[in-house]
């Protein structure tokens, strides 16, 4: 991010800058009618809006790389997999009455936490930080790429191992829901079994319980 | 003023490939499809061997009454065809055609992230319309479509991130610039692993589980009629010139051709993509259609490791030659 010479107002914004906010309003928009519709998949819809409407911003901040792996991994694959969720559940056509929460002010309070931290944080750092636009651009692939390997390695490394650690933890709850319904399924085959002087092969238990 | 002229006609120019191209895709597979199964196709429409069939067509389905059924959730409904057009016209902006600097419709710097992230978006339109119909056949079709594009995403980015690599960068032209004869050897597996991964994006046979009409009537888009259900398959056939066109670019080496290119690049492009889209079209005439648990396995146990092969492989090679 390079600082621009010439003085900037808040007063005189440039269009870039109206787009940006006009942009941002849109998405919070959206983001506070996924939390609120009572329509389950029309919530994942309008995440599609909020989460495309951030691609949106980092374009306008010139991050063209971040932009669209926002859309590749967010908006093509996780909800994707939401409404992959959704699908398989009863969701309804149209409201659904049990769509509230009884935690809804511990949710607004947590909401509103990490909000006023995170802007906090964000303004605390970029201040007075303009983006040069006539310049080289500030967020090419090269320059996001270079700052990550080089400045960044050790927390993009750090990262990798916590999503490691999701993938075998996640494929160890498979394994061990799968081997528990096989364990009952014996044991009650062998209880059975017991019960009934051997008269019956474990094998039909492990098949039910699968 | 010259530039608003240039951008002008540069989208005019992507827009009318977009509205024509597909059409010329659809009507070979009429008349390939026919000859490969010993029929001549259509004949009468426009009077030269049935070219007008598709414009036939167009007209009829504009003729056709919309109906919205009443248990659907509108809205999201009539929005489904549009979000599943709509992605391809912007895939097209960034594919280049040629070496020039007026050969491609806008040159973006992440163009590979660019293209594969926009044509994920597309299978939201089936996914909506899936759900939207109120219909136990659509809401199957959608979960299929949900499931294949979560098996198929990782193959295909895998592949063009092992061209990416090779490359050095993952601007499309950039790729292009860099490409040599001999990466058509080394990333071979990429492509046909990208090709295939495509095809089941798209949902094209032998990948047609989500619209297998012999099942589940046509999946997503049964209760879809006129001219929205001629969105979807306009989508699909705008999604077939993209695919060929990405791996025209991506590994064929698109405008680079063995008799030198000068001037001549956007012909060899056209060419490889139209030669691919034969391909396609093959395809669907020749195979019967894949299971879901084998469309799954595919993916999983020979698509996800061909590609981590090849990207190994694309390692390799780079630290070798560099």
């Amino acid at each position: 991010m390079t600082l621009a010479q010439a003085p900037h107002g808040f007063l005189s914004p440039a269009g870039v800058e109206i787009a940006f906010l006009l942009v941002g309003l849109l998405t919070l928009g959206a983001a506070l009618v996924t939390v609120t519709t009572r329509q389950l998949v029309h919530a994942a819809l309008w995440l599609v809006v909020a989460l495309g409407g951030l691609a949106v911003e980092y374009l306008l901040l010139t991050a063209e790389f971040i932009a669209w792996v926002q859309v590749l991994i967010y908006v093509g694959s996780v909800v994707v997999l939401l409404l992959f969720g959704l699908m398989l559940t009863k969701a309804p056509i149209g409201r659904s009455p049990d769509a509230d929460s009884g935690n809804r002010w511990a949710a607004l309070t947590v909401a509103v936490a990490s909000a006023v931290a995170l802007v906090w944080v964000v303004v605390d750092a970029f201040r007075t930080t303009w983006i040069d636009l006539d310049g080289p651009a500030a967020g090419t692939t090269e320059v996001t790429g270079a700052s990550l390997f080089r400045h960044w390695v050790l927390p993009f490394e750090a990262l990798s191992v916590l999503l490691l650690a999701a993938l075998v933890g996640a494929i160890v709850l498979s394994r061990k829901a799968k081997a528990d319904a096989e364990g009952e399924g014996d044991g009650k085959a062998g209880a059975d079994g017991k019960a009934k002087a051997d008269a019956l092969p474990a094998a039909p238990g492990k098949e039910g319980a699968r | 003023m010259n530039d608003v002229l240039d951008v002008a006609l540069r989208l005019l120019v992507v827009f009318a490939v977009f509205l024509t191209f597909p059409l010329i895709v659809g009507q070979t597979e009429h008349k390939v499809m026919a000859h490969m199964q010993g029929r001549l196709g259509p004949m009468y429409a426009g009077g030269f061997h049935g070219w007008a069939q598709l414009i036939a067509d167009g007209v009829k389905f504009a003729q056709k009454e919309d109906v919205v059924p009443a248990g659907a959730d509108r809205r999201v409904f009539q929005l489904a065809p549009a979000v599943a057009l709509l992605p391809y016209l912007l895939v097209l902006l960034a594919i280049p055609i040629g070496p020039g600097e007026g050969a491609v419709g806008q040159v973006l710097d992440a163009g590979v992230f660019f293209v594969l992230a926009v044509m994920g978006v597309g299978v939201l339109g089936s996914l909506m319309a899936g759900w939207a119909s109120a219909n136990k056949f659509s809401l199957l079709g959608g979960l299929r479509t949900a499931a294949q594009l979560l098996s198929y995403e990782l193959p295909m980015l895998l592949a063009a991130a092992s061209v990416a690599m090779a490359a050095g960068t993952v601007s499309l032209p950039g790729i292009l610039h860099a490409f040599h004869w001999w990466w058509l050897p080394w990333q071979i597996v990429g492509a046909i692993v990208f090709f295939v991964a495509g095809l089941a994006e798209l949902q094209r046979p032998p990948f047609d589980m989500p619209v297998a009409d012999s099942e589940i009537i046509f999946g997503a888009y049964t209760e879809y009629t006129g001219l929205r259900f001629a969105l979807f398959l306009l989508a699909e056939y705008a999604g077939i010139v993209v695919l060929c066109g990405l791996t025209t670019v991506l590994f064929l080496g698109g405008w680079h051709g063995p008799w030198g290119a000068d001037g001549l690049g956007w012909v060899w492009t056209l060419l490889k993509t139209a030669i691919l889209a034969f391909l396609v079209i093959w395809l669907r005439v020749t195979y019967p259609r894949l299971r879901e648990d084998q469309l799954q396995k595919l993916s999983w146990t020979l698509l996800v490791p061909l590609s981590l092969a090849q990207i190994a492989l694309t390692g390799i090679v780079k630290v070798v030659i560099s």
